[in-house]
């Protein structure tokens, strides 16, 4: 590990926060419209389908561009460790990708499509259930490390291929279903709404299953993570971390128990926020688990400074206008209006 | 079977890259363009612009969409086939599209949404919105050549350990070749976007529907390829001349230009050859004796370096560039054609009625396409077989991914992307089909993208007088 002082100890820690704050973006505001996506098939009726892409309509191409800034601020931030962990990571990236381009896709031609559209309704679905899992995937078969030599990827293209890392899909899955419903519970009214609501009570235990598992599984394979978790004085600083996961997941219960619109939205953000914390308090200074450190994979200090320099000034502003567009947009998608 | 990931891996870029380059090239000009035209409908309220604008607008969306997610494939492909080119080249390149992402992609992602669905926006607003779009479309476009630039002509950095580091950003991101290349693909990007507009209009005028608006956009695109069709050819010159200082081996493949012969004083201009490697000769060469020299050198004698100048494995496939800018160039004048005839005709108030030339002019709209794909491939090709020109060759920059999986995922990017696209023109179509008269949208399902709608009916009235 690294132990430096100045810049070249302080630039690597800025920019994996602010990739986190990055890739938390992504996962929250992509989450919920490839959520939507995923509960598209269990949609009542076609009127209800275009109720649910309307309410995610204006956002989904500048929700998606957060993944572009995790990727590219990878390269740019980190570049050993992009060229090490996209290798590694190289099926399951290019599945998600693809993924992507047919749920991409299928969001505009669905609207121009008459007789084909139910076949744009299932590469929506299909994509976007896809796209959600290979990036469980993802995120597992990089907690799980990657086999590194002469600063390379050395493994073989299925190493990522785990029961751990397929679980951490499934769990994808399930936490963007969950969101995607409470964003729904938000953002439509009458029977979409109501639904949505049941699917939520029905998808908050499962997520907090699968949130559970992980959190016991991580530490019982991984001793660098037990290690992080389970001494001392970790332990008093991160026992807060799931017993506030379980506090919340009872008040957006409650939220939706009593008919609360936009809260469980909320809530569930946090929800998502305090795993990914914990995803993070686990890896951290890891960037190619367990080899390479964020000192050891960071880019020259003179790149970082460039792009620390634009991205001050760029990200309120980006921020900015992004809020000013959910603002514009904000209130609730009604049923049954026209179509173009 | 035995698969080499290193052809495969360029194959698969290849055809990504070229996938994701025709919609980029469409959007930017399209972008500028309903901007234009929604400043001149704000300008001069007549309603046909409008109309219009709208029209394109739908066929932006879908054109946008399958540029947007083809463009996120690129994003990760520079790390998944080509880590060792991240690594090595990282530090520079990387900025430059951490700055893309920034700059562009945020600003035209985000106000797409206003673009597309603010109908009850103040009109202000909308205009806003699609001039912002318009911005980061040319934004995006600006960093990525830059990148490309550099990877062609690289300056303002170091090699430390293999690695490369930037000393002087402003020589990185404004390096020799990236001026030339940015005037010529954004010229490139507008005269692709006014040829399909003149099909669009031309399909309109010819049948007899929606003539006013077909008028208006032959009036518009033929104005606008007149001018800008010749003076691509000078800046394209520029570009050239350009190349052969930094790049000599890329202008002796683009010429079929192997040696200077004893005694011969100056460059043929080679119309046409089969250029054949092994024998290190064209076959069939159709030349006119110095007309390369005049080109190349502005003079009558001088010379270029031939291809044996270099050696052999200093020298891009010779075969593709050549074609390519032949086409490339063929393309060009055929515009340069179109622009000059349209507008004579126009000025003799004859274009409307000279059926032989709206005719084909119904068909015309690949032509910027293709000559956008032919001078990547020269450009690319030609850099051959370095991927950072000077610093990296191509083979050293691949992925440590075994040859299945790239072929694998080859595989699937045709099926997927052969699927999507045929949707996309197919789709396209029918919304061209449809005419810009059903344009007067209605928002898609309740959409509540009219602000203040139930909370505050007093202000609504007042964001909805402005507008329609």
């Amino acid at each position: 590990m690294f132990v430096g002082s100045g810049m070249e100890w302080y630039l690597p820690v800025i920019w994996s926060l602010l990739l986190a704050i990055a890739i938390a973006m992504y996962v929250v505001l992509d989450g919920f419209d490839l959520g939507m996506g995923i509960l598209f098939p269990f949609a009542a009726s076609e009127r209800e389908k275009d109720q649910m892409m309307s309410s995610v309509a204006p956002f989904w191409d500048g929700n998606e561009t957060w993944l572009v800034l995790g990727g590219g601020g990878l390269l740019v931030a980190f570049p050993l460790a992009y060229s090490i962990v996209m290798p590694a990571l190289y099926l399951p990236v290019i599945f998600m990708l693809l993924a992507l381009v047919f749920r991409g896709v299928a969001f505009e031609f669905r609207h121009v499509a008459d007789t084909s559209r139910f076949l744009w309704n299932i590469a929506f679905a299909g994509g976007s259930t896809l796209a959600a899992f290979f990036q469980g995937v993802l995120l597992g078969g990089f907690v799980q490390g990657i086999k590194v030599e002469n600063n390379a990827f050395a493994g073989g293209p299925l190493d990522w291929a785990t029961p751990f890392a397929l679980l951490c899909g499934f769990g994808v899955v399930a936490g963007y279903a969950l969101i995607g419903s409470v964003w729904l519970v938000m953002k439509t009214e009458g029977a979409a709404a109501t639904r949505s609501r049941a699917r939520a009570k029905m998808l908050l235990p499962v997520v907090l299953v699968f949130m559970g598992i992980i959190s016991l599984w991580t530490p019982l394979a991984f001793p660098r993570i037990a290690e992080r978790w389970f001494t001392t004085p970790n332990l008093f600083y991160l026992a807060p971390v799931p017993l506030l996961t379980l506090a919340l997941a009872y008040a957006v219960w409650r939220w939706l128990e009593r008919g609360y619109e936009n809260l469980p939205f909320f809530g569930v953000i946090g929800l998502f926020l305090l795993g990914y914390f914990g995803i993070g308090v686990s890896i951290f200074p890891y960037l190619v688990p367990p080899v390479l450190t964020v000192w050891e994979t960071a880019a020259a200090p003179a790149s970082q400074v460039f792009m620390l320099i634009g991205t001050v000034f760029l990200l309120p502003v980006i921020l900015g206008y992004i809020a000013f567009v959910y603002w514009l947009f904000r209130g609730k998608v009604r049923e049954g209006e026209g179509y173009h | 079977m035995d698969f080499d990931p290193t052809i495969l891996a360029r194959i698969q870029f290849a055809f990504t890259v070229s996938f994701h380059i025709i919609f980029p090239s469409f959007t930017i000009g399209l972008a500028a363009y309903i901007a234009t035209l929604e400043v001149l409908w704000v300008a001069t309220g007549h309603e046909r612009y409008h109309r219009i604008a709208r029209f394109f607008t739908k066929i932006f969306a879908v054109s946008f969409a399958m540029g947007v997610v083809s463009g996120i494939v690129l994003s990760y492909q520079f790390g998944t086939n080509w880590s060792r080119f991240s690594h090595v080249v990282g530090n520079v390149v990387g900025p430059l599209i951490g700055y893309e992402v920034l700059t562009a992609f945020f600003l035209e992602a985000t106000f797409l949404g206003i673009m597309l669905f603010g109908y009850r926006v103040p009109r202000g607003l909308h205009v806003f919105a699609c001039v912002m779009v318009a911005l980061g479309t040319t934004l995006s476009a600006f960093w990525i050549l830059s990148a490309n630039s550099w990877m062609q002509t690289p300056a303002g950095h170091e090699i430390i350990d293999g690695i490369a580091h930037p000393v002087d950003w402003l020589a990185v991101i404004f390096n020799p070749s990236f001026p030339y290349r940015l005037a010529h693909m954004v010229t490139a990007c507008y005269l692709t976007t006014a040829f399909v507009v003149l099909a669009v209009g031309a399909r309109y005028v010819y049948a007899g529907r929606y003539p006013e608006d077909g008028r208006t956009m032959m009036r518009m695109a033929l104005g606008l390829i007149a001018i800008l069709a010749p003076l691509q050819a000078f800046i394209g010159d520029a570009h050239g001349l350009n190349t052969l200082k930094h790049q000599p081996a890329k202008i002796a493949a683009v010429e079929g230009h192997w040696e200077n012969e004893p005694g011969e004083s100056g460059v043929p201009l080679v119309l046409f050859a089969i250029p054949n490697e092994e024998a290190e000769r064209n076959d069939y060469q159709i030349a006119i004796p110095h007309l390369g020299s005049l080109i190349l050198t502005h003079s009558w004698t001088d010379t270029i370096q031939g291809l044996k100048d270099f050696a052999r494995d200093e020298r891009p496939p010779v075969a593709i560039p050549f074609f390519a800018f032949r086409v490339m160039v063929g393309m060009g004048l055929l515009m340069i054609a179109i622009g000059w005839l349209g507008v004579w005709l126009l000025w003799r108030r004859r274009l409307f009625e000279t059926d032989w030339f709206l005719a084909p002019l119904r068909h015309i709209w690949p032509i910027g396409f293709i000559t956008i794909l032919s001078g990547w491939f020269v450009t690319e090709v030609g850099r051959q077989p370095w991927v950072a020109y000077g610093i990296l060759r191509t083979a050293d920059a691949v992925s440590p991914v075994e040859g299945w999986a790239v072929a694998t995922t080859l595989a699937l990017f045709v099926v997927v992307y052969g699927i999507v696209f045929s949707g996309g023109i197919y789709y396209i179509n029918r919304l061209i089909a449809k005419g810009p008269q059903g344009s007067a949208v209605e928002p898609p399902v309740g959409l509540p993208n009219r602000p203040l709608a139930s909370a505050h009916k007093a202000t609504r009235a007042a964001i909805d007088n402005p507008g329609e």
